[in-house]
């Protein structure tokens, strides 16, 4: 029989006055009982609801009955057939929208915390003393990824795995994409993503940083030159978004990209780093998604009063609800319905304050959401010493521009059809890329898909 | 790994460096940027390219020690290796139906000057070189620039080294006397940059600036590079580095530039004493 309590297992967090003040994971993860009894929750639904919200379809049932029973490498290798990345998608998944927002439990009382139990299942995979890995054989046929973030792991790991001799291109010096200069280390620590590159290596995935395709290297001579057969964009969207208001490049203003890459990928926040970044007295951040609460987060525990602006309500967030609701307990204050119109300079060319418009709701605009509009001659200044950007991103151009035959939208966005395939021959694009800014699982399914179709295509070639 | 097959110092603060990378130069132009890391742990940072040749894989680098990273980078000796070295990223110089260019370098600028200079040379185009430095003590590429260079002069603040005087003041005397460049190329500190672009503005001679700003990535995804130009907001990165020297905001260029000052004073000061110690 299931346990038909209606509250899951909390889950055990650092406390929000000590972790608002150090860089280390807020969630601390359940312990083997905990997982045992929430996984004792799961009905074990026959029609398999959760399912039907995964962007990448684990057999969600199926692992948490392994889990019930405590046999976690069962559950590990369930949902591994599935995802390439258990503990970092346990972690950073928005499941309150997906498998956890269909799950029965959910009607009347709290879902089953798939999450966490996802996490639970793969911390303690990690945990183990490392197993050798077999290696797949090897089918001959070269595939490129560009772009070692969820997407382009999610594609390197599902082509590995049939035998694809699979080489991953990364800009950066270190590999992860947004997993490893976006996402902060209190809500993903790094080396679990090492960890899971780690991984992928083990199965032969070949990882080559410091490589700029578009620069160092363009697909055409990917494809022509070095034989890679099939080609996966997965380039992300990297480009941040400024509003175009007056004081937006004076110092002391960050793009969120540069001020969590400083943090997140150079390690600004530790005291012997040889990067930089600004311990703001007072910062705004502009904007509601996940990389605006990362942002804030940060800015508070270098040491700063902070205060997120965002144009409609608390309601419209689009960032995770765990995370607006952390962000909160750790002291970050939200002003809504307010837009900034300008940013004020100090003598010296410093951020001093910024001046926004208040703002009321009214119908709702094209993506659903009321739309806010300007409550005339309303404004309030906020003093700061320090304003973070967070208002999207755009897919970089840099691969558009020197690749010929590749059709993008207007807005940059690469074209793709739900497989993945672009208007190149041979070349498949997926994730943020493709969509715009969006999720790390949503890239992941897209990575997975075109793997899919890049399997399908060169053994037909 | 990319191993440093050559170093040679130019002046008591700036270096030069031949660097092993063979994809990154097998794609350089001049005008185009890498961005290198010493070690591990090490910053990135831009610089620009000075030399490359394509089929002995290399890539040459001069540096002027500023902090803690160049600091880092000019303790280093020929057989060791840069832990990463990325590149070329930016745009390379645009020479295409240019007849008659006027180069004008300043400082350690002229290093990132002199494959410009030469490449339009190579291409046909009359070059005039103008390089300024401090003093003679910190002259570097001279017998470069003068074989890249149909007329080359060479001035210093305090007249140690050629004319005493600033590069405006040289580039002006060529022009009233009657030497019509169709572009000005300038490259070195912002404060030069600005008033060269000044003076040109005044000739109405299009003119070319080449920015090296904070820079994180060097690929468009962090901003940190962006300037205001003609009103508009560029990534110095993807955009650049080289803008319309007439509609760069460059009061807003040298604040964002001083952003890191005090950090990077105290950083490299840091790195003196850890060196010293370690004598």
């Amino acid at each position: 029989m299931p346990n038909m309590r209606a509250t899951r297992n909390e889950m055990p967090v650092q406390d929000p006055n000590v972790r608002n003040k150090n860089f280390k994971e807020v969630a601390l993860g359940y312990t083997e009982e905990q997982a045992i009894d929430e996984a004792q929750r799961c009905l074990n639904c026959k029609n398999k609801p959760c399912v039907t919200g995964c962007p990448v379809q684990i057999d969600i049932p199926a692992f948490i009955a392994e889990v019930a029973k405590g046999d976690f490498a069962e559950a590990y290798k369930i949902i591994t057939k599935s995802s390439s990345l258990p503990a970092v998608c346990g972690r950073v998944c928005p499941q309150e929208n997906q498998c956890e927002g269909k799950c029965v439990r959910g009607i009347k009382g709290e879902a089953v915390a798939i999450g966490r139990l996802e996490r639970f299942v793969a911390d303690w995979h990690n945990a183990q003393p490392e197993a050798a890995v077999e290696k797949p054989a090897s089918n001959g046929h070269k595939a490129a990824i560009i772009g070692s973030g969820p997407s382009g792991l999610a594609c390197a790991g599902d082509l590995i795995k049939k035998g694809y001799d699979v080489t991953v291109f990364e800009a950066l010096h270190v590999a992860g994409g947004v997993l490893s200069y976006g996402i902060p280390e209190f809500r993903l620590p790094k080396d679990i993503v090492q960890k899971e590159i780690e991984g992928l290596k083990a199965l032969g995935v070949k990882v080559e940083t410091n490589t700029v395709v578009g620069r160092t290297v363009a697909i055409d001579e990917l494809m022509k030159e070095e034989g890679f057969e099939t080609v996966f964009i997965g380039s992300g969207a990297g480009l941040p978004r400024f509003m175009k208001i007056p004081g937006e490049n004076l110092s002391g203003v960050y793009s969120a990209n540069e001020f969590l890459t400083r943090i997140n990928l150079m390690k600004a926040y530790k005291e012997d780093s040889t990067t930089p970044v600004q311990h703001g007295k007072k910062a705004v951040i502009v904007g509601g998604g996940n990389v605006a609460m990362d942002a804030a987060r940060c800015a508070k525990r270098l040491g700063a009063d902070v205060t997120i602006v965002y144009r409609r309500t608390e309601t419209e967030l689009p960032a995770r609800a765990e995370e607006v609701e952390h962000a909160k307990e750790e002291g970050i204050v939200f002003k809504f319905l307010t837009n900034p119109v300008e940013i004020k300079a100090t003598d010296n060319g410093w951020v001093k304050s910024v001046v926004c418009q208040e703002m009321e709701l009214s119908e709702p605009d094209a993506s659903g959401r009321a739309k806010p509009v300007p409550k005339e001659g309303a404004f309030v200044e906020i003093e700061a010493d320090c304003v973070i950007m967070s208002i999207g991103t755009s897919p970089n151009p840099l691969i558009k521009a020197t690749t010929e035959g590749l059709d993008t939208q207007k807005w940059g966005g690469i074209i793709a059809d739900d497989n993945g395939l672009t208007s190149k021959e041979g070349v498949y694009a997926g994730g943020d890329a493709v969509t715009g800014a969006a999720t790390v699982i949503l890239a992941m399914g897209a990575g997975k898909k075109a793997a899919a179709a890049m399997d399908e295509y060169m053994q037909n070639k | 790994m990319f191993e440093i097959l050559e170093k040679r110092s130019l002046n008591p603060t700036v270096t030069l460096m031949k660097i092993a990378a063979p994809k990154v130069a097998k794609k350089a132009e001049p005008g185009q940027f890498i961005i290198l890391r010493t070690d591990e742990n090490g910053e990135r940072i831009p610089l620009t390219i000075a030399d490359f040749d394509r089929s002995a894989g290399t890539v040459t680098i001069i540096f002027q020690i500023v902090g803690a990273t160049t600091e880092k980078l000019n303790h280093l000796n020929e057989g060791e290796c840069l832990h990463d070295f990325v590149g070329p990223l930016g745009r390379a110089t645009e020479t295409e139906g240019l007849k008659k260019v006027a180069v004008v370098g300043g400082g350690v600028g002229c290093a990132i000057a002199y494959p410009v200079a030469k490449k339009l040379h190579d291409l046909g185009v009359e070059v005039h070189s103008i390089v300024g430095f401090r003093n003679q003590d910190l002259v570097i590429l001279e017998d470069e620039f003068k074989a890249a260079s149909s007329k080359f002069v060479l001035m210093s603040d305090d007249g140690s080294a050629g004319e005493k005087g600033l590069v405006t003041d040289a580039l002006k005397k060529l022009i009233e006397s009657g030497e019509k460049y169709d572009r000005v190329i300038t490259i070195g500190p912002l404060i030069m940059m600005k008033f060269v672009c000044q003076l040109t503005k005044q000739y109405e001679i299009p003119t070319v600036a080449s920015m090296n700003p904070i820079m994180i990535d060097g690929t468009g995804m962090c901003g940190g590079c962006r300037l205001t130009v003609g009103g508009e907001t560029k990534f110095a990165c993807v955009d650049g580095p080289e803008f319309d020297g007439h509609l760069i905001d460059f009061d807003e260029a040298m604040a964002r530039g001083a952003m890191y000052k005090p950090f990077e004073r105290k950083a490299h000061e840091e790195t003196c004493n850890l060196f010293k110690e370690v004598k």
